[in-house]
């Protein structure tokens, strides 16, 4: 914190008093300077009422709610929300018993949306009610998992196979319709459909070529990574962090990283951070390739999709030339990464990114003046400032809405502070804007990657041996998709006690549905290609 | 108007010449660890003891690689440090689960080169998917070879199934292969779909996808890289020999880097 700011002292000191001038003792809040952390410990009924004035007055997002069985009789909910780099992360903290315990929803309000798909996952997971929700029950666990086992609590044994349960579907079934209109039906697409698709279901209500409603059912894919990452030591938890979601494993095992080196107290040396910067762009630039290609693929325009496709396979065969591997498994490590560039190797990155660069302003220019092309995007799939608001919506999906966060320029980490780049913004909301911001945002990665190439600091890619210790922390990374907060927490031998992930996809996911409304049929894998989302991240 | 014609040719040929020659250029593969000997059993438990996957174990004076469990986290390369495996560059990586089974699991003639495939995504994390779309970029182009991806598994010869089979996708896999026409293959693309790989077994994915429906052929890898998937595509329809789950001895290795 910069003190000769006066808006960042006014931040500091006052924010504490503004809670007790609001809540007297009610409320406790006390700062954590050296975390950047104000903690607010309230009870069930202040919850709804600090929440609304965090996002209303203040200005706060926010980023994910952690549930930790602290005892067997105690269960801390942290709801966590996030400003910008000269306010404090807030941290507003409940304590509930861990067996009979409930908690209020707060759905209902104003941001509730953001924390939805939050409440419906803790009720699934750990078995608690939230008062007032709308909809709880059968979210990520399917309808064969056994009623009444919650697999996050602490007595449940990750290794142990429970008896599916006895469950037939009956033929006459009809899934539940929204839509009453003459000749209106259902059309269920997934769990496996398209050429390659992740598997996630989606049923479509449609009165013939409109489709009215879109109604997803995601979790297909749940691998209980937080489960079974638990009393694992941290080279271990790291293969899960990369490998939940291999097209961002680096992004994912760098804010693992982060929250480790933040509870052991060490610091990556700045080489180090300068090679995570470049290869999170290369990432980046990877990610945003495969969605122009499949955004392409989706309307069916075969030279365009080639050529966005020799683009990110040309950038796979570059990060397996520099960095190893094709996806970047294995780079990060805790303190630093575990590997070097050479000179011969950064002389062939910055060639390599100059050359992608280009094609990429190429095929950006050729698809522009295609009107078919853009005809199929306009207008389509159209999400929103306020929905992307109230959803807590992230990273370039958001971005194409209007919300201009991005973790980089927010709460800068790795080499980030010290560059010039910009955050692509757009207002329309729609299939091209995503388009715009996808190309935009690799054009910036690519421009980020020659900058640090030219001054990379020697030295050092890895700080000395990690002392493990008890502790918890919070990371915030800018993933390919958006914001991806990990939160862990240490026991003092050095294995997981607790590991939150909240991924990008898990926020935009719950935001698609919007904007898979009254559309024409043919739209779908438009839409659907246009939020360039992963269910592997999502689901976890 | 954009001439997109103009620019398709513009592009050329990017076809590669796998499978008639092996394709040498870099970074096509992250490899493979090859075992082999070690001067000391130290160095072996050393190297046992440094692999997450447990996929390396003790065989005549060295050790060994179990292919279905590797995940390429490097931890065991020799990067000019301490002990460590030389690494292939290769990736005809392809195998059989099981000896006995290599008679069954070609199949005729007549697919060889018109052979339809399905994707299954049963819970992997998205690299092998994506690595297996990439067989339909112009640099694989796996329709010159008589592969095509089929929207359905009633038209498809070949399931190509990802991830360690989450319970959720249980249900849709068993249907997905009672759907297929005789005859039908299965291909576990990856090291979760072998072997569970870092997810399972667990309370919520099985320990691969042999313990759901019969696996004709195995390609390992995290991801495997595309080459390695044609080439499994190819062991199918007795275009290619298929290779071995377990490192080649210790006086295999040659051909590493």
């Amino acid at each position: 914190m910069n003190d000769e700011i006066p808006g960042s002292a006014l931040q500091s000191t006052d924010i504490v008093d503004l809670f007790d001038a609001r809540w007297s003792r009610r409320v406790i809040a006390t700062l954590d300077d050296a975390a950047g952390v104000c903690r607010v410990e309230c009870n069930p009924a202040e919850l709804p009422a600090i929440c609304e004035w965090l996002w209303q007055e203040l200005d706060y997002a926010f980023a994910t709610l952690v549930v930790e069985d602290s005892s067997e009789t105690d269960r801390m909910l942290t709801y966590v929300f996030y400003k910008d780099a000269d306010s404090h992360w807030m941290y507003v903290e409940l304590e509930v018993d861990a067996l009979s315990g409930t908690a209020p929803s707060i759905v209902g309000l104003t941001q509730g949306p953001s924390v939805d798909w939050h409440e419906r996952e803790v009720e699934d997971l750990f078995g608690l009610k939230f008062e007032g929700h709308p909809r709880l029950g059968e979210f990520v666990l399917h309808e064969d998992w056994p009623e009444g086992a919650n697999p996050m609590r602490r007595s449940f044994d990750a290794r142990r196979r429970l008896e599916p349960r006895e469950f037939e579907f009956e033929p006459a079934w009809q899934p539940p319709t929204i839509v009453a209109a003459p000749g209106s039906f259902s059309m269920p697409i997934g769990p496996v459909f398209s050429d390659f698709a992740e598997s996630a279901h989606f049923l479509l209500e449609t009165v013939g070529e409109d489709v009215i409603h879109t109604i997803p059912r995601f979790f297909y894919k749940y691998r209980g990574v937080e489960k079974i990452v638990e009393g694992q030591p941290i080279d271990r938890a790291l293969l899960l962090a990369e490998r939940f979601s291999g097209v961002a494993a680096f992004a994912h095992g760098l804010g693992f990283c982060h929250a480790v080196e933040t509870i052991c107290g060490i610091e990556a040396p700045p080489r180090a951070r300068a090679l995570r910067t470049i290869v999170a762009e290369l990432e980046r630039l990877r990610h945003h390739s495969a969605t122009i290609t499949g955004i392409c693929n989706s309307t069916a325009l075969a030279v365009a999709t080639s050529q966005a496709a020799l683009i990110e396979e040309d950038l796979l065969r570059l990060s397996c030339d520099i960095a190893r591997h094709r996806y970047f498994f294995g780079v990060v490590a805790p303190g630093g990464v575990a590997w070097d560039l050479t000179e011969e190797q950064c002389r062939r990155v910055v060639a390599a990114t100059d050359e992608i660069a280009a094609r990429l302003g190429n095929l950006h220019r050729l698809l522009r003046y295609s009107s078919s092309f853009l005809d199929r995007l306009e207008e389509v799939g159209i999400l929103s400032l306020e929905v992307a608001i109230s959803y807590g919506l992230v990273g370039p999906i958001a971005r194409a809405s209007g919300v201009p966060r991005d973790f980089r320029k927010l709460r800068p980490y790795a080499a980030y502070d010290d560059l010039d780049f910009v955050v692509p913004v757009e207002e329309e909301g729609d299939g091209y804007a995503r388009l715009r911001v996808f190309f935009r945002e690799a054009e910036q990665s690519a421009w980020i990657i020659r900058q640090l190439l030219a001054r990379l600091p020697p030295g050092e890619v890895r700080a000395g041996e990690v002392k493990p210790r008890a502790g918890a922390a919070l990371a915030a990374v800018e993933a390919p998709s958006g914001a991806a907060f990990h939160w862990v927490r240490l026991r003092d031998d050095g294995t997981i006690a607790r590991y939150r992930i909240t991924p990008p996809s898990f926020a935009n996911w719950h935001g698609f549905h919007l904007a898979a409304e009254n559309f024409a049929f043919q739209d779908f894998p438009i839409i659907l290609a246009s939020f360039g989302l992963s269910n592997a991240e999502s689901d976890r | 108007m954009a001439n997109w014609v103009l620019t398709g040719l513009q592009a050329g040929i990017k076809t590669g010449v796998y499978p008639s020659r092996a394709d040498e250029i870099s970074g096509l593969s992250p490899g493979l660890p090859l075992g082999g000997s070690l001067p000391s059993d130290e160095e072996a438990e050393v190297l046992i003891g440094r692999c997450p996957a447990g996929a390396i174990a003790r065989r005549d004076g060295g050790v060994s690689v179990d292919y279905g469990r590797c995940v390429h986290c490097f931890r065991c390369r020799a990067d000019g440090k301490e002990p460590g495996v030389p690494w292939t560059r290769g990736y005809e990586w392809a195998a059989y689960p099981d000896e006995m089974a290599t008679a069954r699991n070609k199949l005729n003639h007549a697919f060889g080169r018109s052979l339809h495939i399905r994707f299954i995504d049963a819970g992997a994390c998205g690299a092998c998917m994506s690595e297996a779309r990439q067989l339909n970029n112009p640099y694989y182009n796996m329709h010159r070879l008589g592969f095509f991806i089929t929207p359905t598994p009633r038209t498809a010869d070949i399931l190509l199934v990802a991830g360690p089979v989450s319970d959720a996708m249980r249900i849709p896999l068993v249907k997905a292969y009672e759907a297929m026409p005789k005859p039908k293959r299965v291909m576990a693309i990856g090291a979760c779909a072998i072997s569970g790989g870092v997810f399972g077994p667990s309370f919520i994915a099985s320990g691969g996808v042999s313990e759901i429906i019969p696996v004709d052929a195995v390609v390992p890898g995290c991801p495997p890289p595309p080459l390695a998937i044609l080439h499994g595509l190819l062991v199918v329809v007795d275009r290619k020999p298929p290779s071995n789950l377990v490192s080649p001895p210790a006086n295999a290795t040659a051909g590493a880097t």
